[in-house]
């Protein structure tokens, strides 16, 4: 679709951040070896690097976050940047104000990066066609279309401890009608060529038509979670018991909770996900999340790492030159290159 | 002034004209020949009308002109000079107006600010309930000595079928016509587009077809209760179309228009959150599209509409569910019926009928025809003139369209409102 074009500039390169649809294989790996290099710098005593020194970031969420909004806070300062944390939805929005005149407002005071989140999807899209050429966005969340550099630290995860996403079996269980976070991990795990991405949901919160995304959808766990080498799991927000979209907590939990006995459905070595905050004893089971197939804290640290690298490669930092090879061990950053 | 229309290709489906003929309007304003002159009759002006199409003047059967209560949208003034500039002389506007036409005196105001500009003629429909809220029955009688030309409840769904039940049986029994916009409340919920494939990619909230399919179900059994005459306003999935058709069929007395927008637009033009495409109904899929071009070629559809909505620029200015839905389309529907006939989906003729006598029958109003006698409303344009859609050819105050860059062949070239020219291209008026 030729309208994702808003992400990027003349050159192809990254220019925005709003969603993983339209974006290259080439394009995510960048990100993903960039992201490993800043892996790197988190272990030394000084974790900071100069790239977005002098510059600054404005977090603005129009929605409540707190581990998003704080690693992208984290992953600004040890960038350099001046970043300032904004929660619009307290102040200036219910006054009345558009969302556009927020964002005018705040672009006056010489912002060069937005990192967005608002409860209505293409929020960021449309700031991103409105903004000046020189300040970027970055979508950590809109609606529920797209929530890309949640997705980045997923496949991160990913081949952190499977290797390459080529070849998975990846099964994505839950609310996946509601989920940006689905959405985005659709398109990402399509582009870096995962064997297959499967659904997994009572149809009441599989969104119509979801083939169309490429993915296959199921019903039942037993059948979808077998032999899969990912499950990611999705969180149920409590309050889809209103809108009849499941009848009780129990009978989700007893049919797509995330216990030992079902995680048994896939392959043995299978790693299991979720993007946070967890209900557990809703979609799943302490002994599964805290067990050893579990890599749900270490995605945490990734998020950081992830989003750093989103913040230097479009505000135009200095990313990895990609080299072709199967080997993910761990680069120091002596292996980055001018852009 | 009386003025004689010489050699033009007169168009009238309502007289079953469609032949190169002159037209005659003497200085009262009204039609007295055409072909032939009548005897004595010298016209102070004529219009060469040679390589023209000469037809009653549009009637569009939805047009929200904003005033009373939306004038930082668009008002009267603007609306009706943009109507004639389109060719469109008459329009009904529906009663969702702030406050609602539920009483005769909003009736008449509108109308009277209408009269005013003297351009094009604007007929109200009247609420169907006491504020549009679906519970107390308006007082249809004195609405319709008001002027109003039928009910509606506008998008405002009456979930207590009891009340529609009512407001049907009432209706039917003086013999007015109910316009419905079917539409289930329930499963529309918060949706703001097809629910579909493009819903899915994007993430945005999607109203299901059935939204329309179980309210024209649900309609059509409360209109054969009640035996009122029923129109069904821009139906949008070929699913309730083919109900609406077999009811036709049945001798049920009920009509169905569309928008011009439907019939050319999917769920596709949606693309990445264009909220010019944000309009409700909404855009479906290409096969609804299509299945709504085949009921106007077959001719279930008679009428197509602007359903026009102008908005101030800040109301398309927001994440796409937050966006107000609707297209300014007064200066479209002219051009976008005549791609119909460009597609071959339809001669002239019948393209021309959509746009008058089709919706002035719905309406039961003397318009959108040219016979001896009647006012002379008329629409000239040039039908092989090929033009751009810029920003510059809106004269509506709304410029919200998906429209803007689309290629369009025929213009209008002169729009006369009573036999007295009130647009003339090229011309300041």
């Amino acid at each position: 679709m030729t309208s994702t074009d808003i992400q990027f500039d003349a050159q192809g390169q990254l220019k925005h951040f709003l969603t993983i649809e339209g974006l290259k294989r080439d394009h995510i790996l960048q990100i993903l070896d960039t992201a490993q290099s800043f892996i790197t710098l988190a272990k030394k005593e000084i974790k900071k690097a100069p790239l977005l020194r002098g510059k600054t970031v404005v977090n603005l969420f129009f929605e409540s976050s707190t581990r998003t909004r704080t690693t992208f806070e984290i992953a600004a300062k040890r960038l350099s940047a001046d970043v300032i944390n904004l929660n619009p939805q307290h102040s200036a929005t219910s006054k009345g104000e558009t969302l556009l005149d927020t964002v005018n407002n705040l672009e006056a005071m010489h912002t060069d990066l937005f990192v967005v989140r608002h409860p209505n999807s293409g929020a960021a899209n449309l700031i991103a066609k409105h903004v000046p050429p020189h300040v970027r966005i970055i979508n950590a969340g809109d609606g529920r279309h797209a929530h890309p550099t949640q997705a980045m630290l997923d496949m991160f995860t990913i081949r952190a401890h499977k290797g390459d996403v080529a070849n998975l079996r990846v099964a994505i269980v839950g609310d996946i009608l509601h989920s940006r976070v689905a959405r985005s991990q659709i398109h990402a795990l399509a582009a870096l060529g995962a064997a297959q991405v499967r659904v997994i949901a009572p149809k009441t919160l599989l969104p119509t038509e979801v083939e169309r995304l490429g993915v296959h959808p199921y019903t039942d766990m037993h059948e979808g979670l077998h032999d899969v080498d990912v499950v990611i799991m999705l969180r149920l927000q409590r309050e889809r018991m209103n809108g009849a979209f499941v009848p009780s907590e129990q009978e989700f939990f007893n049919l797509y909770g995330l216990t030992a006995d079902k995680l048994a459905y896939a392959k043995q070595d299978a790693i299991v996900m979720h993007p946070g905050p967890m209900n557990r004893g809703l979609e799943i089971d302490s002994s599964v999340a805290d067990g050893p197939q579990s890599v749900i804290l270490p995605q945490v640290t990734y998020g950081i790492a992830v989003r750093m690298a989103v913040m230097a490669l479009i505000m135009g930092g200095k990313p990895v030159a990609r080299k072709r090879r199967g080997n993910r061990s761990t680069r120091g950053s002596d292996e980055t290159t001018p852009a | 002034m009386s003025l004689h229309i010489k050699n033009g290709h007169l168009i009238d489906p309502a007289n079953r004209i469609d032949e190169q003929r002159d037209l005659y309007i003497d200085d009262a304003g009204f039609v007295v020949a055409s072909g032939q002159a009548p005897e004595n009759f010298i016209p102070t002006h004529s219009i060469d009308a040679a390589t023209k199409v000469v037809c009653p003047g549009l009637v569009d059967l939805r047009a929200r002109t904003r005033e009373p209560g939306l004038e930082h949208k668009a008002t009267m003034a603007s609306e009706v000079r943009a109507a004639v500039n389109a060719g469109i002389t008459t329009l009904c506007c529906p009663p969702d107006t702030h406050p609602p036409i539920d009483t005769p005196a909003m009736a008449q105001m509108i109308q009277q600010r209408a009269w005013r500009y003297g351009l094009a003629f604007v007929h109200p429909l009247g609420a169907l309930t006491r504020n549009l809220e679906g519970q107390l029955l308006t007082d249809m009688a004195a609405l319709d000595e008001a002027g109003c030309v039928g009910f509606s409840n506008a998008l405002h769904a009456i979930t207590d079928t009891m009340v529609l039940r009512h407001a049907m049986e009432y209706a039917a029994g003086f013999d007015f016509t109910v316009f419905l916009h079917s539409e289930d409340p329930y499963l529309h919920g918060s949706g703001c587009v097809h629910e579909g494939e493009i819903s899915t990619r994007l993430g945005l909230p999607g109203i299901p077809e059935a939204a329309e399919t179980v309210a024209v179900g649900r309609d059509l059994a409360l209109i054969e209760q009640t035996g009122v005459r029923a129109h069904f306003c821009q139906l949008s999935s070929a699913r309730a179309l083919s109900m609406v058709t077999a009811a036709q069929k049945s001798g049920l007395p009920v009509t169905v228009d569309v928008t011009a927008h439907h019939l050319h637009l999917s769920e596709h033009d949606v693309g990445i959150f264009d909220s010019q495409c944000h309009v409700r109904p909404p855009l479906r899929s290409q096969k609804d599209r299509d299945g709504l071009r085949q009921c106007i070629k077959d001719g279930i559809i008679t009428a197509i509409c602007s359903d026009h909505q102008p908005h101030e620029p800040d109301a398309k200015l927001a994440p796409f569910s937050l966006s107000e839905p609707g297209i300014s389309g007064l200066e479209t529907l002219l051009p976008l019926t005549l791609k119909l006939v460009d597609d071959r989906l339809l001669p002239l003729s019948q393209a021309i009928a959509l746009l008058t006598q089709g919706p002035a029958n719905i309406l039961g109003i003397d318009a959108g025809h040219l016979g001896v006698g009647t006012t002379a409303d008329v629409c000239i344009f040039d039908p092989d003139a090929d033009w751009d859609f810029t920003e510059a050819d809106i004269h509506s105050r709304g410029h919200n369209t998906p429209f803007l860059g689309w290629r369009f062949r025929g213009k209008v070239t002169h729009t006369l409102v009573g036999g007295r020219l009130v647009f003339e291209e090229g011309e300041e008026h």
